[in-house]
């Protein structure tokens, strides 16, 4: 029966091993912290700064910027630049269309941008744009290749040029080396890639905060009633043998 | 007598309001040897509950068109008020029903609860599970994203396989020539309205055969046959409610802390509840590097994609996946052994229980892959084994060395 059970085991564990090795892009680690309330206004103003012209947020409202600890003057003086009214969701002026001729595919809509691409994938893909004459826009990506969208803060972070290896065959690029420094180091440009990035985690789900600390009410009071039934239960079978 | 006792006479005489009380809940007799087991069906009853509360307060803010849908979910996931908690229990109701179903079904393979006299209730199980199936996948198109409109395209294109008849199917099916407007329309009118109304029903007539010839235990023995010979209550026998309510409670609880753990703080358990490329709206003109289907469905799946075309047709595969599901139909009469619980069997059928465990979960794991070679093999010999489970059963089991059944229920 012991052979029999580590055959099965090997059995189900087989595919797994099979497949665990696939090679993938490195991503860095995004330094998210959703109860950085600083970072996450820090991250708001970067994102309505530089996103916002190309970029929508449909679903995000102006107004839900109030959760994170600015009053509704503070988001109609500083944040709101292509709106009337606080509770307007963020759009903006371009049309798909023109987006589509200008970059060859519509900039997406950022409203979920961090549920589906992840954060540490953004985290890197917005440090990993580098100079590339071939490209119509003069830049390309580490994580993105070919990407459509020229290198934004291109004038904060200045401009990298990629350092190759050989692998193999391939040239691959094995780092990205600073040729032309923007208007702030690079490790400030990693703290403020890094504030937008968790605005943007927090913008994909603004009620996760809500969410977990009503979670642990309700686990707790679950707890409680847990005991209860238990009792409860213990009490009515007693008399079953 | 009092004004309550009146009231309940006054209703008997033209409702069967007591009588339906107690032959169903206190003077129902089930065998008092439940164990773990025994939880998942009470608990496949309360998922149902809550996907049709949730999907009620769903629908009153979800708009069923290709232009507003994705948006329509954001809305509720942001401006709806508890619009984020509604959502994410269906949406991880959706997951648990599959979870609790399965360990459900497992239950009645290990101790035969599908043997006779009990083949109807395992028949409407199956339908019930198979109207669950649609049901998801139904659901699963409604929020509009690229696995949403990609998993729909796949699955209606198996339709397409079928020779002959299969690409007018599919735009039948559809509505259109591809995954459009009307096929969400038409989804939406069928998993918020159709299947519902057919799951309950199922539901229904699943408990009523239950409740008539009485549920099985883990011995697997007939409480029925011993009987007090005064009061004809089956002596293994307990009734239902207040000693199978107050244990159920119990089990509602650890459940609904496994729920809330998982909606509260890992809502897309990994990708696996909510997929990362669904929060993508959905797009016609770009197919997603790789499409799987959720894990529920990667079982099947990957039967699908481990049996060849033949002739560059995929119908082989798609009729593998039929029966693969169609089999589960035939379990009472393809069991052949003396004695139904799996505590008094031989150790062949133990055996090939643990291969046919091992083979779905092998098989729901590589359906979540992208197809390889080596994953192809993995996925042959496991659907191998899938189908051989059933299709030997009927000589394994009766060549299986039994144990003798115990007279009445043990511990």
């Amino acid at each position: 029966m012991k052979r029999m059970k580590n055959f099965l085991f090997l059995l189900a564990a087989a595919p797994v091993v099979a497949f665990a090795s696939g090679a993938s892009v490195h991503l860095d680690k995004a330094p998210v912290n959703l109860a950085d309330q600083e970072s996450l206004q820090r991250g708001a103003r970067m994102f309505v700064n530089h996103c916002l012209n190309c970029h929508s947020a449909g679903s995000m409202r102006y107004s839900r910027l109030q959760d994170l600890g600015l009053t509704e003057d503070q988001i109609k003086d500083n944040l709101m630049f292509a709106a009337e009214k606080p509770g307007e969701t963020m759009k903006v002026g371009m049309t798909k269309s023109d987006g589509k001729t200008w970059f060859g595919a519509t900039p997406p809509d950022l409203s979920v941008i961090a549920r589906s691409r992840g954060a540490d994938w953004l985290y890197t893909y917005l440090r990993g744009f580098y100079r590339d004459e071939t490209r119509a826009t003069g830049w390309n990506n580490t994580v993105f290749d070919k990407v459509g969208m020229p290198h934004v803060l291109w004038s904060l972070q200045g401009e990298m040029v990629p350092v190759m290896k050989k692998e193999g065959e391939h040239e691959v690029i094995e780092r990205l080396e600073l040729v032309k420094p923007g208007s702030v180091t690079l490790a400030e440009y990693d703290a403020m890639v890094g504030d937008l990035v968790n605005y943007l985690v927090w913008m994909g789900e603004p009620a996760q905060l809500q969410r977990k600390q009503l979670g642990l009410i309700v686990l707790a009071f679950l707890a409680v009633f847990f005991v209860v039934a238990y009792y409860l239960k213990k009490e009515f079978w007693k008399d079953i043998h | 007598m009092s004004a309550l006792q009146k009231m309940m006479g006054w209703i008997d005489d033209r409702f069967p309001l007591t009588a339906t009380y107690k032959a169903h809940l206190s003077e129902y007799y089930a065998p008092k040897n439940f164990n773990f087991w025994y939880f998942f069906g009470s608990l496949a009853l309360l998922v149902l509950v809550i996907q049709i509360v949730t999907g009620i307060f769903l629908t009153m803010n979800y708009k069923p068109d290709a232009e507003l849908a994705f948006a329509s979910v954001e809305y509720i996931m942001r401006d709806v008020d508890w619009g984020w908690l509604i959502r994410y229990m269906h949406s991880t109701g959706a997951s648990m029903f599959f979870v609790v179903v399965y360990l459900h079904m497992f239950r009645g393979l290990m101790y035969g609860s599908y043997r006779k006299p009990r083949e109807l209730i395992w028949i409407f199980g199956v339908l019930i599970y198979l109207a669950l199936m649609a049901e998801a996948f139904l659901g699963y198109l409604l929020p509009w994203g690229q696995m949403s409109f990609w998993g729909a395209q796949v699955i209606v294109n198996l339709f397409a396989a079928v020779p002959f008849i299969g690409e007018d199917l599919s735009v039948w099916i559809r509505g259109d020539y591809v995954i459009s407007d009307a096929t969400l329309n038409r989804f939406f009118a069928f998993h918020v309205i159709a299947l519902p109304l057919v799951l309950i029903a199922l539901v229904a007539v699943h408990l009523v055969a239950l409740h008539e010839v009485g549920s099985n235990n883990p011995d697997g023995v007939e409480i029925k046959k011993k009987k007090d010979p005064v009061t004809h209550i089956p002596l293994d026998g307990i009734p239902f409610h207040p000693y199978y309510t107050v244990k159920d409670i119990v089990g509602v609880i650890v459940f609904l802390m496994v729920f809330s753990a998982i909606l509260f703080f890992a809502p897309e358990m990994g990708g696996y509840f909510l997929e990362q490329a669904n929060f993508v709206p959905a797009d016609p003109l770009k197919t997603p590097a790789h499409i799987a289907p959720l894990w529920y469905f990667t079982p099947f799946y990957a039967i699908l994609r481990a049996v060849p075309p033949l002739f560059g047709s995929q119908f082989p595969g798609v009729v593998a996946m039929g029966l693969s599901i169609v089999l589960m139909f035939f379990l009472p009469w393809l069991d052949r052994s003396k004695v139904k619980s799996i505590r008094y069997r031989g150790p062949i059928y133990k055996i090939m229980l643990a291969l046919f465990v091992v083979s779905f979960i092998g098989l729901g794991y590589l359906g979540l892959l992208p197809s390889t070679p080596v994953a192809t093999i993995f996925a042959q010999v496991f659907s191998v084994i899938y189908f051989l489970f059933f299709l030997l059963m009927p000589w394994y089991t009766s060549i299986d060395k039994t144990k003798p059944e115990p007279e009445r229920v043990t511990g």
